[in-house]
């Protein structure tokens, strides 16, 4: 079997290496792709016919709500792959997701609640869509906190892992929470089956957002690694030719 | 294109313009964080190697 790659890979020095390489190549792309969509979604998107002008606030808040789920899904996967064999390197992606995932959770809180007042008259209501994407940030911000409390790397990896895959359960609780419960909150603007609820002209810079924020997540992800993974090798004797 | 009605984004202005400004804010302290940590964790192992080298 060809597994040997993936073994490559999961070696800190190649990896080290890869995502330095890497990280370029997710942020141009991101960057372009975040510039096109805000041109598009501020100037180029006709205004809504019920929200007007004010349904712009979609173009930054449902990619930020997107970002927060999928670093989440990343982070607990990795914890998982990382708890079941043991690969370092899989806790290291967990733990360098984490705080990326906080800053987009609390983005989407916030950039929906300035989407909430003019829209629903209120900052912030206790439905089940805002409260489960505010559980999504306190497991984050738990998560960080856990892996700090704990000294022994080994232990912190560990813990952390079972706790973000305890999380995992919030993730479908929040992507159906707006067809379950009675809501304020807009169903999907983009659905899996079917067309979309939106015109083509309001899609593209949505879908250029959502594709770039999870592109800069790549970019930032493999930056965030090598700090990662230069703190769990710092007495590794590659380092050393490596750095110097 | 009108920049003043640009601007006023049909009323929503107070909404629309700062929930924009903290997504680039985020955005942008991110990159910058994620930077910074891999910069002291390489000055940080830098260190490292160096008193080891001179023996200590």
């Amino acid at each position: 079997m060809t597994w040997t790659w993936f073994h490559k890979l999961a070696s800190p020095p190649h990896f080290y290496r890869i995502a330095g390489r890497l990280a370029p190549w997710f942020g141009w792309p991101a960057f372009l792709l975040i510039v096109v969509g805000l041109y598009g979604g501020l100037v180029l998107a006709p205004a809504d016919y019920q929200q007007g002008e004010g349904f712009r606030i979609l173009y930054v808040h449902a990619p930020s709500a997107w970002l927060s789920m999928f670093v989440y899904a990343t982070m607990a996967i990795a914890a998982g792959i990382g708890l079941v064999w043991r690969i370092k390197l899989a806790h290291a992606v967990a733990a360098a997701a984490a705080p990326v995932g906080a800053w987009f959770a609390f983005l989407a809180l916030a950039t929906g609640s300035m989407w909430g007042k003019p829209m629903w008259g209120t900052w912030w209501v206790w439905d089940a869509r805002l409260t489960s994407e505010l559980i999504l940030l306190f497991l984050y911000m738990g998560f960080i906190a856990l892996r700090a409390s704990i000294d022994e790397r080994e232990r912190a990896d560990r813990a952390g892992a079972v706790l973000a895959l305890v999380g995992i359960v919030n993730l479908p609780i929040i992507h159906y929470s707006v067809y379950w419960w009675n809501t304020l909150h807009q169903g999907s603007t983009i659905t899996k089956i079917g067309k979309p609820s939106i015109t083509f002209d309001m899609l593209w810079p949505l879908l250029a957002m959502m594709f770039g924020f999870t592109l800069y997540f790549g970019a930032v992800l493999m930056t965030r690694l090598r700090a990662e993974v230069i703190r769990r090798e710092r007495d590794a004797s590659w380092l050393r030719g490596e750095l110097a | 294109m009108n920049w003043s009605g640009f601007l006023a984004m049909g009323g929503y202005a107070a909404y629309v313009w700062p929930s924009f400004g903290l997504t680039l804010i985020v955005l942008i302290h991110n990159v910058w964080a994620a930077r910074r940590l891999h910069e002291s964790a390489r000055n940080e192992a830098l260190r490292r190697i160096d008193s080891a080298g001179s023996g200590s």
